[in-house]
């Protein structure tokens, strides 16, 4: 309990400035996930489900707080180049945890949906944040989950009511920036009531490279009966980046949802993705990528429940690894006694470049179901050296080949993308990546 | 054998290759000059693959002895995309598929490869589909073919007439066909050889290899080897493919005293 006593220290000494800053809802399970956190503190490598991952190590730092929450000193605006562009008009920034929007952003909106600040959201619409807020992501089992609670002043918040379509994609920009090593911690919360629904990309950019950045993410999202709801994450950070992001999802019947996490550019990154299938009928897409190379680090774990029969899961998760990088996977699938006539499809293939980069795959199915239709695979592999040749056979330089080959390897989690500007964009971006010419975070106007 | 006064273009002296520490090749010696065709024959196991493969490049196989010059040049040094564009083509005996790679965007990134290494601009779009085009009626490739990725799902026809597509793009110098007939139908065997013999001029050379004399009946030779233990034991003209077919290849070993 080295590592927590900082932070036990600084809760104890700040709660009444944390308060004051956030809102009831966020207040209200504070003291609750401060003695979770006490009592389970972070998770560390004797845990399981952290086992290629010491995420207590990430902590292990003297990061500074926004506590005060004082005023970003710089537009998101002005300074930032999306490497998305033109996505949307709804464009939305967290800089470090802290809620950033240009007056007027959003004003096209119908005016029964919310986007915008999590903080102004509960104060707007208390009950319907309490009803959600904290849920489904619960403070006793997860010291992470716990530790982002007894934090999280402010966040996101995207609110679609009964029967409304939102068209065009929302974008949240997540910005790192900081004359010293900073922490943030936020919160995501999407609701997408009965038959709405809404597509949301959320990206990640540290702008300050050389300090060290530490973010916790939790995300709730309810997608309620017959709505769609796509999400999205993008991760472009600089390498003395820390990530652990937390997102949990709760499908009512016949919803229709995407998660999917690409992971371009990063330090070292935990992400936890949970999905519960409560309602029948319910379909769920969860896949991603990860490009990693020099020392970086990627844990992607996953777990899908199939609480209820006849619900559809789709998981695709890819990754390259080059160097001496370090690739985890973890896809944990349940299908509970009753949830008879169960599709889940899981899929993992991975491609190590080097003999110095290390890749751990767990498929992990608990069927008790006897009427299901499962299937799991998981390869860790090397460049086709067959595709090779042939390609330098048609004059192709081996590099050139290498690059193909690679981006080929992940064409099918691209094309699993449903929003179609940032599937064309991210094609670039992949091959960006694989030619190392994306070596940083190519959003900030001072790179 | 008549040959003609052109000058040299491939010239095999010695040419020994191990792959994975086994010899295949044992000393082989072959001379083509441009507007020549060669069939390279011989029972399974005699090393006409391995020969293919060497010339291609292909680091599986480990050069031991002897020389390869390529229009002067020491092959050996060239480095598989280097030596296809200096002119040499391998069509494959087993096309590779290769999912999420384009036949469009292989096909374009290959051109400009070719383009560059002369020192030229890029191909520019409507030029590069316009070649596309063309190309693809010398083999009545399908466009839908060439909309897919690189051979994926191709039946083992259109694999085939994929890679005398890809020779018709490429237009090489020296092509190397690697039992381009095997699994072709009848009709198909018509189109592929009716491809390679559109492709053929007095400047390029064809050196087949092949099990059977069928493909030799739309691609004629003019000189035929029989190649054996890693070795060419025998190489006359054409009616040698004939008497092949007719007798086997247990004549040739007789000969060989075995």
């Amino acid at each position: 309990m080295i590592i927590e006593q900082q932070y036990i220290d600084l809760y104890n000494q700040a709660k009444g400035m944390i308060n004051r800053h956030s809102s009831d809802v966020l207040n209200a399970p504070r003291e609750q996930a401060f003695a979770d956190f006490q009592k389970n503190g972070f998770p560390t490598k004797k845990s399981e489900e952290y086992k290629y991952t010491d995420v207590s190590e990430f902590f292990n730092l003297d990061y500074g707080f926004n506590l005060n929450r004082l005023a970003v000193p710089v537009d998101p605006y002005e300074v930032f180049k999306c490497d998305v562009p033109n996505l949307s008009s709804l464009l939305y920034f967290l800089v470090n945890d802290s809620y950033f929007a240009k007056p007027g952003v959003g004003k096209s909106l119908p005016a029964s949906v919310f986007v915008g600040s999590l903080k102004d959201f509960s104060e707007k619409h208390p009950d319907l944040a309490a009803k959600h807020y904290g849920k489904l992501a619960k403070t006793e089992n997860d010291g992470i989950v716990a530790f982002n609670t007894v934090f999280a002043q402010d966040g996101f918040v995207i609110y679609i009511p009964k029967g409304v379509t939102i068209e065009k994609p929302i974008q949240l920009v997540n910005i790192f920036r900081g004359d010293v090593d900073m922490m943030s911690n936020r919160r995501l919360l999407i609701i997408v009531e009965e038959n709405a629904e809404a597509k949301l990309l959320s990206c990640d950019h540290t702008i300050d490279e050389g300090r060290k950045f530490l973010s916790t993410q939790v995300t709730e999202i309810f997608v309620g009966k017959d709505a769609r709801f796509d999400f999205y994450e993008m991760e472009e950070n600089g390498v003395d980046t820390c990530r652990v992001a937390s997102t949990f999802v709760s499908q009512e019947a016949n919803s229709n949802a995407v998660v999917n996490s690409i992971t371009l550019h990063n330090g070292r990154t935990r992400n936890n993705y949970e999905v519960t299938l409560n309602g029948q009928h319910a379909e769920t897409h969860l896949g991603g990528m990860a490009i990693v190379d020099k020392t970086q680090s990627v844990d992607n774990h996953t777990f899908i429940d199939h609480a209820v029969p006849h619900c559809t899961s789709h998981e695709m998760f890819k990754y390259v690894l080059d160097e001496k990088s370090i690739g985890a996977f973890t896809g944990r699938i349940l299908v509970r006694k009753d949830a008879q006539k169960t599709e889940a499809y899981q899929t993992n293939k991975n491609i190590c470049t080097t003999a110095d980069a290390k890749m751990y795959t767990k498929p992990q199915l608990e069927i008790y179901a006897d009427d299901v239709k499962c299937s799991h695979g998981a390869t860790i592999g090397q460049i086709d050296e067959n595709a090779l040749f042939y390609l330098r056979a048609r004059g192709i330089s081996e590099k050139e080949a290498r690059m193909l080959l690679k981006f080929a390897f992940m064409a099918d989690v691209i094309d699993n993308i449903r929003m179609d500007a940032f599937k064309d964009r991210l094609k670039l971006l992949v091959e960006k990546r694989f030619r190392n010419e994306l070596a940083k975070c190519a959003g900030c106007s001072g790179c | 054998m008549k040959r003609r006064k052109f000058n040299l273009m491939l010239e095999i002296k010695n040419l020994h290759a191990n792959v994975n520490g086994k010899e295949i090749l044992r000393g082989i010696n072959l001379t083509v000059r441009p507007g020549e065709v060669h069939a390279i024959m011989g029972p399974n196991g005699s090393g006409k693959s391995t020969l293919s493969s060497v010339l291609a490049g292909n680091p599986v196989f480990e050069v031991t002895e002897g020389e390869v010059t390529f229009e002067g040049k020491n092959l050996l040094d060239l480095a598989p995309e280097e030596r296809s564009c200096e002119g040499i083509f391998l069509s494959f005996q087993y096309p590779v598929e290769i999912p999420g790679v384009s036949m469009v965007n292989f096909m374009r990134t290959a051109i400009n490869e070719h383009r560059k290494y002369k020192k030229q601009e890029p191909i520019s779009a409507s030029d590069f589909l316009k070649l596309m085009r063309e190309k693809r009626e010398v083999v009545e490739l399908d466009n839908k073919l060439a909309s897919r990725s690189v051979n994926e799902g191709f039946s083992g026809g259109e694999k085939k007439r994929n890679e005398i597509f890809q020779m018709a793009m490429l237009e090489p110098k020296l092509a190397i066909l690697d039992e381009t007939d095997s699994g072709l139908d009848i009709d198909a065997l018509r189109i592929v050889a009716n491809g390679v013999n559109k492709l053929k001029s007095e400047h390029n050379a064809t050196l087949v290899i092949t099990h059977y004399q069928r493909l030799l009946d739309y691609i004629k030779p003019e000189f035929v080897h029989v190649l054996y233990k890693g070795k060419i034991v025998k190489s006359a003209g054409p009616e040698l493919a004939l008497e092949l077919e007719e007798k086997g290849y247990d004549w040739i070993k007789k000969e060989l005293g075995e």
